[in-house]
């Protein structure tokens, strides 16, 4: 089945600059009964985002409307913890294509690439810079160039980002990994039968 | 032909390799696959949308766990969409032919829990499940790592997984355990040294004596938590400790089945002048009864320590992390946790559900009963380990001390089900992850082992288990 192709983002940036956020911050388990997966989105940062009655928290990032963009850019060890892929599907369902860390947590980084939602890995002083950056002119506008696996700033300065070929292959056409097993079911046969 | 030194886990890893080419992960094949409610549902839509069967039903194994009440388990479950998501899996597994354990079965429990009694976990196999602690498995000498739903639809499909080979670390640790310190405060204190994020990319080998001389069930409780230092799995290489364990389980292979296996099984070690990416060392000596403070498994001490000041802090891009949990955990850097009153203990999860943990919460609580300002709840990890429980008469000492024994499920650990422990409350739990909010909405969590959890019951205050064994 086909996912959202990706090629070129440019866009503002949303900044949480909180390190370790692990996957019971991005979506609490009692978010998770759902058996779909799509509306996770409004409950992404449920507990820092509004407070007990349910009331919007205007400390948060995600509530100020000075701060848009689909580029969320976070501290080291982003979405550590559990291997709920309700974390991946939360963020994209809530807009964000692009999550930019200095370091992410394994589990976290296979199911974002599963769902069209790309994790760039930048070194610890590049993500202070588009921190800085965003800090000073919230508007200012982030490009995430997958082709040349660059990420650049308004100012021109940028810093390059690894992706394995193949999952670059899949995110700019659309393919999924299910598909490219499936074509591998016979040989897949065989293996269980010698295995 | 000189063959090169190989790891475990590149002996298991290599052995299920169905497919490498340039440029790909490599194509795995999965032993094993374990299923729950939670990150299943999304997987079985897809194969119906791609009108795609399940390639081997007899490979994978459901349960009911992490969204289950613990108490009135007859009863059909209250909350609407709970109940949704259990009828949801029953109805899956029925259309597509996977064997369920649920609620009522007498081998439903926690999926990490159920696996090894059942004697479905084995060495040298793969096995996988869509929960970050199926790093559990490993204990058997075997590659279990955790997997999103995306993945859990690509093994219904295809039996395989996409993976690209982490990098291999030994983490090897040597002497006597003193008294009181239990497989929990290794792990603890293994986190605590290279945090939670120090072996992401990796995939662990634990060794050394400290470790071969654990049970099988002490064993589990420190691959459990490989995934808490950001590792995908952990494993240690079988022995007669593991092959007694397996040995007459319901699902394990038996007779001449099982001498020939166990013959295989013995090859199952990492071979001498092989490489690790990365060793580790530590002395068992050195690690005491282990708590933590913070808001993840890294931030742990050994309960005699003081919090760490900013100024102590390794790493100072952590600083504003370390304010932030000390402010939402309500505790002051550079104090003393011990003397803390606490609200709440929670003895249960993979973690530390097994029977050998109630039995040590037993032993200590026999005959005292719990303080006034704490509330107990025992979760036990399946229905066997509580059948077993009630066969010793643990139940009689968990009541006379006024525990509340509950029926299996995953519980306060991730406060999936009403099992929450409430806002500010402080519960001193044998879970896995003191994430915020992780046991409820604004609670505050100190990890610690099945003794410390016993010790905080019985005193009300985090205490130095020391003091009572």
């Amino acid at each position: 089945m086909s996912k959202e192709k990706f090629t070129t983002l440019k866009s503002a940036a949303v900044p949480l600059p909180i390190e370790n956020i692990d996957t019971d911050q991005i979506i609490p388990a009692r978010f998770l009964k759902a058996t779909t997966r799509e509306g996770f989105g409004e409950n992404l940062f449920r507990d820092w985002r509004y407070d007990s009655d349910g009331k919007p928290k205007a400390d948060f990032v995600l509530n100020n409307p000075t701060y848009t963009g689909k580029i969320l850019v976070a501290g080291k060890n982003f979405g550590c913890g559990s291997s709920r892929e309700h974390a991946a599907w939360a963020i994209y369902d809530a807009g964000f294509r692009v999550v930019v860390s200095s370091f992410f947590a394994d589990i976290f980084k296979n199911n974002a690439l599963n769902n069209a939602l790309l994790p760039v890995q930048v070194s610890d002083a590049f993500l202070k810079k588009i921190l800085d950056t965003v800090a000073k002119n919230p508007k200012s506008t982030v490009t995430v160039d997958l082709q040349n696996q660059k990420v650049v700033l308004e100012d021109g300065s940028s810093e390059s980002f690894d992706i394995n070929a193949y999952k670059k292959t899949c995110l700019t056409n659309g393919y999924d990994d299910i598909d490219y097993l499936l074509s591998l079911r016979g040989e897949i046969k065989q293996f269980e039968l010698t295995h | 032909m000189s063959h090169s030194p190989k790891t475990l886990f590149d002996k298991i890893w290599d052995a299920h390799v169905v497919k490498q080419s340039e440029g790909y992960p490599d194509v795995l094949f999965i032993d094993r696959h374990f299923i729950h409610e939670v990150t299943s549902p999304q997987a079985f839509d897809g194969l119906r949308k791609r009108g795609v069967k399940v390639f081997n039903p007899d490979r994978t194994t459901a349960t009911a766990d992490h969204n289950v009440p613990t108490k009135d388990q007859h009863l059909p479950i209250k909350e609407a969409l709970s109940r949704h998501q259990v009828e949801t899996l029953r109805k899956n597994c029925a259309e597509f032919g996977v064997n369920l354990y649920d609620l009522g079965h007498p081998f439903q429990g926690i999926v990490h829990i159920i696996g090894p009694e059942l004697g479905l976990t084995l060495p040298g196999m793969t096995i996988v499940c869509g929960d970050s602690h199926t790093s559990t498995h490993g204990a058997f000498g075997n590659i279990a790592f955790g997997i999103g739903t995306s993945e859990v639809e690509q093994v219904l499909a295809t039996q395989c997984v996409l993976q690209y080979k982490p990098k291999r670390m030994r983490i090897e640790i040597n002497g006597k355990l003193q008294r009181g310190v239990l497989a929990k405060d290794i792990i603890l204190y293994v986190i605590s040294k290279i945090s939670a994020s120090g072996a992401t990319g990796y995939f662990v080998e634990y060794a050394g004596d400290a470790i071969t001389s654990l049970s099988m069930e002490a064993r589990m409780t420190i691959c459990n938590m490989s995934i808490e230092m950001g590792a995908r799995g952990g494993l240690i290489a079988p022995d007669e400790t593991t092959f007694n364990y397996i040995k007459g389980r319901q699902f394990a292979p038996k007779g001449e089945q099982f001498d020939r296996l166990v013959e295989q099984w013995r090859h199952l070690k990492t071979d001498p002048g092989a490489t690790y990416d990365e060793v580790l060392t530590y002395d068992a000596a050195d690690i005491g009864p282990m708590i933590t403070y913070g808001t993840n498994p890294g931030m742990g001490i050994k309960v005699t320590d003081r919090i760490p000041t900013v100024a102590e802090l390794k790493d100072i891009s952590e600083q504003t992390s370390f304010k932030k949990s000390l402010e939402y955990m309500g505790l002051e850097a550079g104090s003393q946790l011990l003397g803390k009153s606490v609200d709440y203990v929670f003895i249960g999860s993979c973690t530390n559900a097994r029977i050998e943990d109630l039995r040590l919460v037993a032993q200590i609580v026999k005959g005292k009963k719990k303080a006034a300002n704490v509330e107990v709840w025992v979760v036990p990890g399946s229905k066997q380990v509580e059948q077993q429980a009630r066969k010793e008469g643990l139940d009689k000492i968990f009541e006379e001390a006024g525990f509340e024994l509950r029926s299996p499920g995953c519980s306060a650990c991730l406060g999936m089900n009403e099992d929450k422990i409430p806002a500010g409350k402080y519960c001193i739990s044998t879970s896995n992850r003191n994430f915020e909010g992780r046991q409820g909405p604004k609670s505050r969590t100190f990890l610690a082992s099945p003794l410390s959890a016993a010790a905080a019951a019985i005193t009300g205050k985090v205490t130095d288990v020391r003091e009572l064994v």
